[in-house]
């Protein structure tokens, strides 16, 4: 297979199939969740289960002192990886070619030179945050492969982009067939794994504070 | 053999200074990134070379890579390497017809067995025993196996007798393959491009006449001399990739500016070949100094890397449609898997039963 052959693939029928179950598995999950069914609440509300629920939201994105102090590495390498790879996904000009193409919008890109520096970043921070966990007793303890797996589709493919973009390693065709292919796997992946708490965690979030707002206490 | 002249003679004979002569080699000499010392070696090399014999082999091809190999204008290196080499059969440019021609193809492969060149344009349809396409009576795949018997060496010219080309594109209904697909035993260097530029053709020509090998290939067969960059690396709006300034319509001040033309769909960064730096029609222009993205055309399965008008970074397929027919499928199995949950959830409900103080007092004795 040439490099143009596994290219053409990635682009075409790998991204058709993990994009299927992409879809599927996130969609399945989702009204396996919302479908449980949950007891009516009769009681008197106390006070704003929505205002509750929003404050939580909110609130659990910044840091608690106490964690910083607590959990030094986690809380910053945890926010310099999504940051920077919210910055190196939605806002690298080829990435929003992409989601024009697949949702008909687009928006201004970030110079090149900003996106590469949030690409080192959060790879950084992903090789932090695994060395922390496999170092720290305790995190190791509680790790499973699930989590290693998680960790490497990640990764995977941060890194081969940011190869692909400067040309490293290997010839830009083949990396960037690679860079897709880890794409793929990320979305095939994702629905079936923790990963999920890209769509779950605000939905979550609001859950919770709602339920403790409608009973008058605030988290 | 003995009896063709040298090439020097020969050229002396057309009226080709000796001057004209060394420009030729000269050029030849700085496009194959060789010193420019090598010029005169290049130039007594080839003088003294008796013409080789060259056979031309059309299957399945549309004749553009001919056209781009004689269209030029004269006298260029390019109708030089003409009077260089003997073309003693091809479909084209032969006097010869018929029998008279076969015959001749025949009586050059003995002639000159093991010595004459072997340039192949377009694929070679397989499928169905070949029949796709045959001449005089032969299938393709038997006058290549025939001719590739003799061979010194063979050059596939354009993308068709390279990797395929058009004809093997998606579903490839005559089974399409290249040269290198089906001989095994003899070197062949890849010429690919739809047409391949007109001064690589003659540069591979150059160096197998003046070295008597084939030069350095890539992992696809292709001289690195002329195929070792991308489009993208060597193109002279590359700066404005790096800025992020990209024509987003044909027409736009962008596209006035000579802006990046990747949201276009430039293939630049997955196309190996030439073009930047050897433009086409005597260095006047190429395609994206003309406004227009790269097609690939150099690149094996080019046809099938989708719309020319897509980006590299764009899935080939409709991925929105196919998105939406997918949540469609997952809502509808998302319900069907909460509404089974529920039912086991009732059915767990109506199975209980509740136990009594005394039950389980009754257990314990």
């Amino acid at each position: 297979m040439t490099d143009m052959e596994l290219l053409n693939w990635a682009r075409g029928p790998a991204l058709e199939w993990a994009t299927i179950i992409f879809v599927v598995g996130v969609l399945v999950r989702f009204l396996e969740m919302s479908l449980l069914g949950r007891k009516p609440d009769l009681s008197e509300a106390r006070a704003s289960a929505a205002g509750g629920g929003w404050r939580t939201v909110w609130r659990r994105s910044i840091p608690a002192p106490g964690l910083v102090k607590q959990a030094p590495v986690v809380i910053y390498a945890g926010y310099a990886f999504h940051i920077g790879l919210l910055i190196a996904l939605l806002f690298f000009a080829p990435h929003i070619l992409l989601f024009k193409d697949v949702f008909g919008l687009s928006w201004p890109a970030l110079p090149f030179f900003v996106v590469d520096a949030a690409t080192v970043i959060a790879i950084v921070a992903l090789l932090v945050l695994l060395v922390h966990r496999l170092v720290n007793p305790v995190r190791r303890f509680l790790s499973s492969w699930v989590d290693y797996l998680v960790w490497a589709v990640t990764f995977l493919p941060l890194l081969t982009g940011y190869l692909a973009y400067h040309r490293m390693i290997l010839p830009y065709t083949e990396m960037l067939a690679y860079h897709m292919l880890s794409v793929a796997l990320l979305l095939v992946v994702f629905p079936f794994t923790k990963l999920m708490h890209t769509f779950t965690i605000f939905v979550s979030r609001w859950y919770n504070g709602a339920v403790s707002g409608r009973k008058g206490v605030q988290l | 053999m003995s009896k063709r002249p040298t090439v020097a003679e020969h050229l002396a004979r057309q009226g080709v200074s000796r001057r004209a002569f060394l420009k030729f080699c000269a050029a030849t000499a700085s496009m194959m990134a060789l010193p420019p010392g090598m010029a005169p070696a290049i130039a007594e090399a080839l003088g003294q070379r008796r013409r080789p014999a060259v056979i031309w082999l059309s299957f399945q091809e549309c004749t553009g890579c001919t056209e781009s190999l004689t269209r030029s204008h004269s006298p260029t290196i390019e109708s030089l390497i003409f009077d260089v080499i003997s073309l003693d059969y091809h479909h084209t440019l032969q006097a010869a017809a018929g029998d008279a021609a076969e015959h001749h193809r025949e009586r050059v492969q003995e002639e000159f067995a093991g010595e004459y060149l072997l340039i192949v344009d377009g694929s070679i349809p397989i499928a169905d025993g070949g029949v796709y396409s045959t001449i005089a009576g032969m299938t393709n795949l038997q006058m290549l196996e025939e001719s590739a018997k003799g061979a010194a060496a063979i050059v596939a010219v354009g993308s068709c007798a390279a990797f395929g080309g058009i004809p093997k594109a998606n579903p490839n209904p005559t089974g399409a393959v290249s040269v290198a697909d089906i001989i095994k035993d003899k070197p062949i260097i890849n010429v690919s491009g739809c047409p391949p530029i007109p001064v690589v053709i003659t540069g591979v020509l150059a160096h197998y006449l003046t070295f008597g090998t084939i030069p350095e290939l890539d992992k696809l067969g292709r001289p690195t001399a002329f195929y070792g960059e991308t489009i993208h690396d060597r193109c002279y709006r590359r700066p404005f990739y790096d800025q992020g300034k990209f024509a987003k319509s044909f027409d736009d001040a962008g596209a006035r500016n000579g802006w990046c033309l990747y949201e276009l769909g430039c293939k630049g960064p997955t196309t190996y070949n030439a073009c930047a730096t050897t433009k086409w029609n005597e260095g006047t222009s190429w395609p994206v100094e003309s406004g227009h993205g790269c097609l690939g055309c150099s690149e094996p399965d080019f046809w099938d890397a989708g719309s020319f008008y897509k980006a590299v970074s764009m899935p080939i397929s409709d991925l929105g449609k196919l998105g939406l027919a997918a949540a469609a499928a997952g809502a509808v199995a998302g319900v069907a898997v909460g509404l089974h949950n529920r039912h086991v959830k009732a059915g767990a409900k109506a199975a209980h039963k509740p136990l009594t103080a005394d039950e389980l007092e009754g257990d314990k004795s």
